[in-house]
């Protein structure tokens, strides 16, 4: 009930505020409302519908071993989800991989209850098996929410993964010449009204990493960080990065370790 | 969008590429890493009209890739070569005109769409010159990873070498400065003859409101 009603102001407000955003309020102003609606909507993100449904597919049998999530390790043991997020990408040994939260959760649905991969990568954004992960992103990363992020580089495929994940953030390519660094390697700078944080120094990458995921106002949908990833490459021109691919493992890296201290918001509310 | 050059561009690219490896030691990711390019190699796949050609860099795309070496001493001779290789491909406009409609290119100017894998074949790419720069006035969202363009004509005068220099500039940014953010509208056929004059128009035609 309080769900419903806190979502009802929000979607009212947030309407008023975009409309007051395209008209004669300029430059500031648009960052100043969408600012003013977070604060406002503070204690009722929609990404609460999202978790809530997400940590009951965690505590539910599924898949061909009819089994729940409640033993996935996502690196502080079995079963401990609290604080797991803000210390992710990391190097797991039973996969001998560095894993970012959605390749990791790929990884105990396999083992733990017998769902192939395939099925969860090949899945289109906000349906079928995507729709379940995006909720079950949503209830780990809020258990982490208000801890610091903590990611370590000191296992050598650690360091190798920051490294891989630096090289493509500065990668261009498609016929627009496009890097991550097109956009997000100088401080102050805008795409139209939106600031675009400069995620090769700790503050912006804290900004960057720290608000992902969230749930996107424009689109009325929660957004892993995959997805997020996924839309920069489409906005870039590139090819589809393959959904938990190295690349978006090692920028995730990249990004993560840069952002190290920050302060983890997830799930952030963006426009 | 297909990488027509790539092959000539790789082939000169790589000579030069020798030159410079041999009296630079900046040259951290000019290197072929083996790792890197099979992760890049495994996690791309096409999608639409976005080939994984899209992944492949010709040599300016891979000089750019370093910023640190592309903005060093040791880069110099390569970044000259560079933009000699992006200037000798300009052409200039075929009827011998440069200015177009400035309505027009107000359109294409404001117009950041195309080239997407969620975009048709067919679909019409935008200049998108609004994501970056001020332009008209009134246009108050605009981006700043570009200079503003707000009296353009008006402040440096519609002189033939400034014309030309702004169709060089729209139709390949990289002949001017090697790691320029602007995209090469002309190399990658994202604009044709017609739509680079109406946004000449716009910066130039002393009609345009981007010079009242």
């Amino acid at each position: 009930m309080k769900h419903k009603l806190t979502l009802g102001l929000a979607t009212a407000l947030v309407a008023a505020l975009l409309t007051m955003t395209s008209s004669v309020f300029a430059q500031k102003s648009a960052t100043d409302d969408i600012a003013k609606y977070r604060e406002m909507i503070a204690d009722g993100n929609p990404s609460e519908l999202y978790e809530a449904a997400g940590e009951e597919l965690w505590k539910k049998p599924a898949g061909p071993k009819n089994a729940t999530l409640e033993k996935c390790d996502l690196g502080l043991g079995p079963g401990v989800v609290k604080g797991a997020a803000a210390q992710l990408p990391r190097y797991f040994a039973d996969t001998d991989k560095v894993q970012d939260l959605e390749s990791r959760l790929m990884t105990c649905m396999l083992f733990l209850q017998g769902r192939i991969p395939q099925e969860m990568i090949d899945s289109p954004f906000q349906r079928g098996p995507k729709k379940d992960m995006e909720a079950i992103v949503a209830y780990v990363v809020t258990l982490s929410k208000g801890d610091k992020i903590k990611v370590s580089t000191n296992h050598p495929k650690e360091k190798e993964m920051f490294n891989l994940g630096k090289q493509a953030f500065f990668a261009q390519g498609g016929p627009m010449d496009f890097s991550c660094a097109s956009c997000h390697a100088e401080n102050g700078k805008r795409i139209r009204l939106q600031d675009l944080p400069n995620i090769t120094e700790q503050k912006g990458a804290a900004m960057g990493w720290g608000y992902w995921p969230a749930y996107r106002v424009s689109s009325g949908q929660f957004w892993t960080m995959q997805q997020r990833l996924n839309d920069c490459y489409r906005q870039q021109r590139l090819a589809f990065p393959i959904y938990g691919s190295d690349v978006t493992i090692a920028l995730s890296m990249y990004m993560a370790k840069t952002g190290n201290g920050g302060t983890v918001e997830t799930p952030g509310l963006k426009r | 969008m297909k990488f027509i050059n790539i092959k000539k561009l790789l082939a000169i690219g790589g000579a030069i590429f020798l030159a410079g490896a041999l009296n630079s030691q900046a040259l951290a990711q000019q290197k072929n890493d083996p790792k890197y390019n099979k992760m890049m190699q495994d996690s791309f796949r096409a999608e639409g009209i976005a080939g994984l050609d899209r992944i492949q860099q010709d040599e300016t795309q891979k000089f750019c890739s370093d910023p640190v070496f592309a903005g060093s001493k040791q880069g110099e001779k390569m970044r000259d070569k560079i933009q000699k290789i992006n200037m000798a491909e300009i052409k200039q406009p075929s009827n011998g005109k440069y200015i177009g409609d400035w309505k027009k290119g107000e359109a294409i100017a404001q117009s950041g769409r195309g080239a997407t894998w969620t975009d048709k074949a067919d679909a019409a790419v935008g200049g998108g010159c609004y994501n970056c720069h001020q332009i008209d006035q009134k246009e108050i969202s605009y981006g700043n990873i570009g200079p503003s363009l707000t009296g353009y004509g008006k402040l440096r005068g519609y002189s033939p070498e400034v014309i030309t220099y702004t169709w060089n500039r729209i139709n390949n940014s990289k002949a001017y400065n090697a790691c320029s953010n602007m995209p090469r509208f002309a190399h990658f056929k994202l604009l044709n003859e017609q739509q680079i004059q109406d946004v000449m128009a716009l910066l130039l035609d002393p009609a345009s409101p981007v010079n009242q």
